[in-house]
């Protein structure tokens, strides 16, 4: 290889390669490096894993043999390639060159500079040897020097030692001797509590030397003193008046003087008794009868805070002085604050008692809310005594009570409701003038009675509210909702409007008169709505308001919706009943009382016909009022003009036709059997449907049914007969467009003029036309 | 088992409203029917129901006077009969068509009857044409009313006063109650009335207007009075015949009521199965828990009224001093639940059914007529016959 020769020139004269081949050069170098510490040149970044590593050929390989390079070279490559790769590898190896000498010169200083530190450093080792060696002697000295002086003081240390301990005894012995004059002053200062700590300080030492003579004298003079500080200690604890702290102070300091805890707890017990009913003293005081008691939210803050509190303090005072005496301590304690707690109890019972009737329940539960608060405190502290549950237990049945007052409120609201609707129905008749419509009254019946309920559910939601106390108890989570609220408000609420409603009909005779027809319409209506919507409304509403979690069964609306829908068609088919009764004797009268033998030929039609259709037209219209059309058989609307024609001419004469020749007795009954056969059964006093229709059929049927009984028990002369025939008639002419089935009035009327007919001697029609004539002049 | 279809007998176009079983007879199954008719001859039917037959025979009396509107028998001459019946004036039709009927007037009459001896016993003549075989009846009295105008026999409707005939031993007493009952200045206008069969026959029952009345008839005094009985008018009453206190009542109300006459503010018991008036009410004579109901909803309905009859359920208790027992019946009664039901609704009229009558002598066997002339026998279903026998 020709590169040789170049090898001595430096880095300054080598041409700079092109700029591509800096970054492989260096990537070169680092390469070498690495495979001088081991690493893996393989590895190397960036290198395309083209040459095997192993190759001989590969300048920059492990394995680099010159001689095979060169072979391989000059075997394989012409000349100018040759001539190529020997300036390329004389480039290169100048390049190398100069990074060599670049990589020596750099550190070449820091060699100088490194030996010149270490040399330094030996110098500065050698001064510091020595100085060390004259520190060793110096402390030599120094170790000398101490033992001698400590061997000197050794003998006075000792006595110095004994003395001071002389000089403590002595001091305990004066803290002795000096002792009951302290205490006297400890006492006669009223500095109980520094008495009682001198007392116990020194009482082990003179219990243990008491038989020595000295010592004893002064055990005597304690023992005197400490039994009247004692004295005077119960003196103060009767005296009770300084509070419950300063007592449990006494308690405690008479315990550490070691009176007997027995005694002590009764003791202390009977203190706090005493206090405590002096509290509920003042509360019964609150509640006496004749100053206006507080309103209930003060009373229960009377008693929370002076009770309960009080309370709260006997039970933490006893428990933090008594707690060595054990479960039966506890017991004492616990039966103590049962009994005072009940006649608490008692107290704020009578005084929600007095609450029952008020309307505000806000209050009630503020001061149930403030009074089950309270009791929480003493409730955690005397689990025993159940005065937590006692307390919950108690806002339990004023809840219940609150649900009882409020379904009462409710029907008192509905009674009301009914009374304002019987004033106003009768009104228009004293006033004479327009009253407000069915409709408009049954809406206000609705709404408030509507109202009602929401509030009475606002009310008793107040129970629920989180923010109470007692809201998380399971009574108000389950019970209360669904079985108070849902059932026993709501349901119970609706059922008793039911039965109220049904009553109505249930009232026999003349007092079933009393009511007014167009109440039980009107209730009627009610109930219907309360079927199709209300109900539904209601009881989503409420399971809205009290999420129900109570699994216990429940009304379900279908079966509230089936009693109303009952009750609305009781309501109905009585109305019906009622009117059909009015309307009923209005016609049994008419025929009752009439000599039908000696009437005159008839001229007009009765005035009492006239008025059954006048009230039959009322009717219509009141019931129009609050209920639909419904549905009637369809016929033509002239049909009374048709029918007039048939029922007139061509039955009537079939019917009385044979009978002007007695030898033909059997065409008529015949004639009319046959017709029966073919009408189907009238039933008169049938449930009616919830529409107008339905109602006014029922009515007539009612009447028709009556006027043909009536007139079966008389005898007619020929113009009574005659009459009945233009009253029928008359009927006939206007009572059709009520009813559903006009062909059922047909009926009827025919069945009537027949029956008049048979109970006619001188069974003589009158002629159609003239009939028609009379009907349209009245 | 089946239950025999009933047997229907038409009065052949004839009206009619008075049925009465002949009481005194208790071997034959008899009952006696009176039509009304203005226009023709009225009748009185015997109509003889063969039980193992099922036929029918009937014998025809005539009854010339006028309209029967009510009809009763002696219960101790099986021969008498008293009738109640309206005489008009103008039964002659011709006449009246020409003269103008101003002077026309109804009569309300009664008489007593006794019928032709051989028709007495119920002698089974072979049933020929109805007019061959009429037979007339022998006057025995007349009720004279003329001075007191209408006269009511024994529950007949549409009278001012009353009358009351009984048959205490074989001789007709006439009962005129008519002063006695003066105080309401003829405002009582009585509808039906009844003798009691208890107390030796010295009560009667009446209903006027909505209130049912007691009477003594030894004093003339009002024992009891019930108020409002019915809402509407009260149609009939019948005691009950073994528990003398009780008594059911029937109404325009369509209800029927059941009482205690010591406790009159309270019924007992309500029925209310008809939808139109109940004409009648009737005890079965020997079961008193058997009630017949008849009405112009052309119904009849039989009824168990268990709960308050002499006899607790499936056993059967001496009809005497029943009432103290009443007691006692409770626990007895606690083993198997009453139930006061219906037992069947009979709806083979087609028309108003005024009058429902058990007969004397079959207590299972009762006839119901209708205002068509039809006359409906029926028996009690045989499955209830036994239940209550056995």
């Amino acid at each position: 290889m020709a590169a040789g020769p170049d090898h001595g020139s430096g880095p300054g004269d080598s041409p700079e390669g092109p700029e591509a081949e800096a970054p492989e050069r260096r990537r070169k170098a680092h390469g070498m490096l690495k495979l001088y510490y081991g690493l893996s040149e393989g590895e190397a970044a960036g290198r395309p894993a083209g040459p095997d590593p192993l190759d001989p050929t590969d300048l920059n390989g492990a394995h680099f043999d010159p001689e095979v390079y060169l072979d391989k070279l000059r075997r394989e490559c012409p000349l100018a390639q040759l001539m190529d790769s020997e300036t390329d590898m004389v480039r290169q190896i100048r390049a190398l060159d100069s990074d060599m000498q670049t990589l020596v010169y750099e550190n070449y200083n820091k060699f100088i500079s490194a030996t010149d530190t270490i040399r330094k450093m030996k110098n500065d080792f050698r001064k510091m040897e020595d100085e060390m060696d004259r520190l060793a002697t110096n402390m030599a000295v120094i170790t000398d020097f101490s033992a001698r002086i400590s061997a000197t003081l050794q003998d006075r240390h000792e006595r110095i030692t004994k003395l001071a301990g002389v000089h403590a005894l002595l001091r305990k012995l004066q803290f002795l001797f000096e002792l009951p004059s302290r205490l006297t002053k400890c006492v006669e200062l009223g500095a109980y509590g520094q008495a009682v700590r001198y007392q116990g300080r020194a009482q082990a030492v003179l219990q243990q030397y008491q038989h020595l003579p000295s010592f004893r004298a002064i055990q005597d003079d304690c023992q005197v003193i400490t039994a009247r500080l004692v004295q005077q200690l119960r003196q103060r604890f009767r005296e009770g008046g300084s509070g419950a702290p300063e007592q449990a102070e006494c308690v405690e300091l008479l315990l550490a003087l070691g009176e007997p805890a027995e005694e002590l707890c009764e003791e202390f017990l009977a203190h706090a008794r005493g206090r405590l009913e002096e509290e509920l003293r003042s509360l019964e005081a609150e509640l006496g009868p004749s100053p206006p008691a507080p309103d209930v939210l003060e009373f229960t803050d009377h008693g929370g805070s002076g009770f309960v509190g009080g309370l709260c303090q006997v039970a933490a005072a006893y428990q933090e002085l008594f707690a060595a005496q054990g479960p039966a301590g506890a017991e004492k304690l616990a039966a103590f604050a049962r009994e005072l707690g009940g006649r608490y109890f008692a107290l704020v019972e009578r005084r929600l008692a007095q609450e029952q009737g008020g309307g505000d329940n806000s209050l009630l539960v503020r001061a149930l809310d403030r009074f089950h608060r309270r009791l929480r405190a003493p409730g955690a502290l005397l689990a025993a005594a159940g005065l937590a549950e006692a307390a919950t237990e108690i806002v339990e049945r004023v809840a219940r009570e609150r649900l009882g007052h409020h379904l009462q409120g409710l029907r008192a609201a509905f009674l009301g409701c009914l009374t304002d609707v019987r004033q106003a129905l009768a009104a228009p008749r004293l006033a004479g003038k327009e009253g407000p419509g069915l409709a408009e009254l049954l809406a206000n019946v609705a709404s408030s009675i509507l109202s009602h309920i929401k509030a009475s559910l606002a009310a008793v939601h107040l129970f629920t509210a989180k923010e109470v106390s007692f809201s998380n108890k399971p009574y108000f989570r389950g019970e209360f909702c669904s079985q108070g609220v849902r059932e026993g408000l709501i349901v119970g609420f609706i059922r008793s409007m039911c039965q109220t409603a049904q009553s109505f009909c249930d009232s026999p005779g003349e007092k079933g008169g009393a009511t007014p027809p167009a109440l039980l319409l009107l209730l009627s209506r009610l109930c219907l709505d309360y079927e199709t919507a209300t109900i539904s409304y209601i009881l989503t509403l409420t399971d809205e308001q009290f999420l129900v979690q109570d699994q216990s069964p429940v009304t379900p609306v279908s079966t509230l919706c089936a009693e109303a829908r009952e009750t609305a068609r009781r309501l109905l088919t009585h109305y019906v009943k009622v009117q059909g009764l009015v309307i009923s004797q209005m016609l049994r009268k008419s025929v009752e009382t009439r000599d039908w033998l000696s009437t005159l030929e008839p001229r007009n039609v009765r005035a009492v016909m006239k008025r059954v259709v006048e009230d039959t037209t009322a009717i219509d219209v009141q019931v129009g009022l609050l209920y639909e059309e419904g549905v009637r058989k369809a016929q033509s609307s002239d049909s009374s003009k048709r029918t007039f024609s048939v029922y007139s001419s061509s039955r009537q004469q079939g019917r009385y036709a044979p009978s002007y020749t007695p030898s033909a007795p059997m065409d008529t009954n015949l004639l009319s059997n046959i017709q029966k056969l073919f009408s189907e059964r009238i039933d008169v006093f049938s449930p009616v449907e919830f529409n107008k229709v339905s109602v006014l059929t029922g009515i007539i049927k009612i009447s028709l049914k009556t006027l043909l009984e009536c007139v079966r028990l008389r005898t007619f002369g020929r113009f009574g007969l005659q009459q009945v025939q233009v009253d029928c008639h008359f009927l006939q002419l206007y009572l059709w467009r009520f009813v559903a089935d006009e062909e059922l009035v047909h009926l009827l009327l025919d069945e009537v003029v027949a029956s008049a007919a048979l109970r006619c001697p001188d069974p003589v029609p009158m002629e159609p036309s003239v009939v028609e004539v009379i009907c349209e002049r009245g | 088992m089946e239950d025999d279809a009933p047997v229907i007998y038409g009065l052949s176009s004839r009206w009619a409203r008075a049925l009465t079983p002949q009481t005194a007879e208790t071997d034959a199954i008899r009952f006696l029917v009176g039509t009304q008719s203005l226009k023709y001859d009225n009748q009185i039917h015997i109509i003889d129901f063969d039980d193992e037959n099922n036929i029918i025979n009937k014998n025809v009396l005539l009854h010339q006077v006028g309209e029967i509107w009510h009809i009763s028998t002696s219960p101790a001459d099986k021969g008498v009969l008293a009738t109640c019946y309206n005489r008009s004036k103008c039964s002659f039709p011709r006449y009246l068509a020409t003269r103008g009927s101003s002077d026309s007037r109804v009569l309300t009459c009664a008489a007593v009857w006794r019928m032709p001896k051989e028709l007495e016993s119920g002698s089974h003549e072979s049933p020929d044409d109805s007019s061959s075989t009429a037979q007339t009846l022998e006057l025995l009295c007349h009720l004279d009313n003329t001075a007191h105008g209408n006269m009511l026999v024994v529950g007949e409707p549409w009278g001012d006063g009353k009358k009351v005939i009984c048959w205490p031993n074989n001789h007709i007493l006439l009962w005129n109650l008519q002063e006695s009952f003066q105080p309401g200045k003829g405002q009582l206008r009585f509808t039906s009335g009844r003798w009691s069969p208890h107390h030796n026959c010295t009560q009667v029952a009446t209903a006027s207007d909505t209130t049912l009345r007691g009477w003594d008839t030894r004093s003339m005094s009002q024992v009891y009075c019930i108020e409002n009985a019915h809402g509407q008018l009260v149609r009939d009453l019948d005691f009950n015949p073994n528990k003398q206190y009780y008594l059911a009542s029937c109404g325009d109300d369509c209800k029927v009521k059941f009482w205690d006459t010591r406790n009159v503010t309270e019924p007992v018991k309500t029925l209310e199965e008809h939808s139109h008036w109940v004409w009648n009410v009737r005890y079965n004579h020997s079961h008193d828990q058997l009630v017949l109901t008849g009405s112009s909803d052309s119904r009849v309905i039989l009824s168990n009224m268990v709960s308050i009859s002499s006899e607790p359920f499936g056993h059967l208790v001496d009809d005497d001093d029943v009432s103290d027992q009443e007691d006692h019946q409770p626990e007895e009664k606690s083993k198997e639940p009453l139930q006061d039901n219906v037992i069947a609704t009979y709806e083979e009229h087609e028309d108003s059914v005024y009058a429902v009558e058990w007969s004397s002598a079959d207590p299972w066997l009762f006839a119901s007529l209708s205002y068509d002339g039809r006359l409906v026998i029926n028996r009690v279903p045989r499955a209830l016959k036994y239940h209550i026998l056995l």
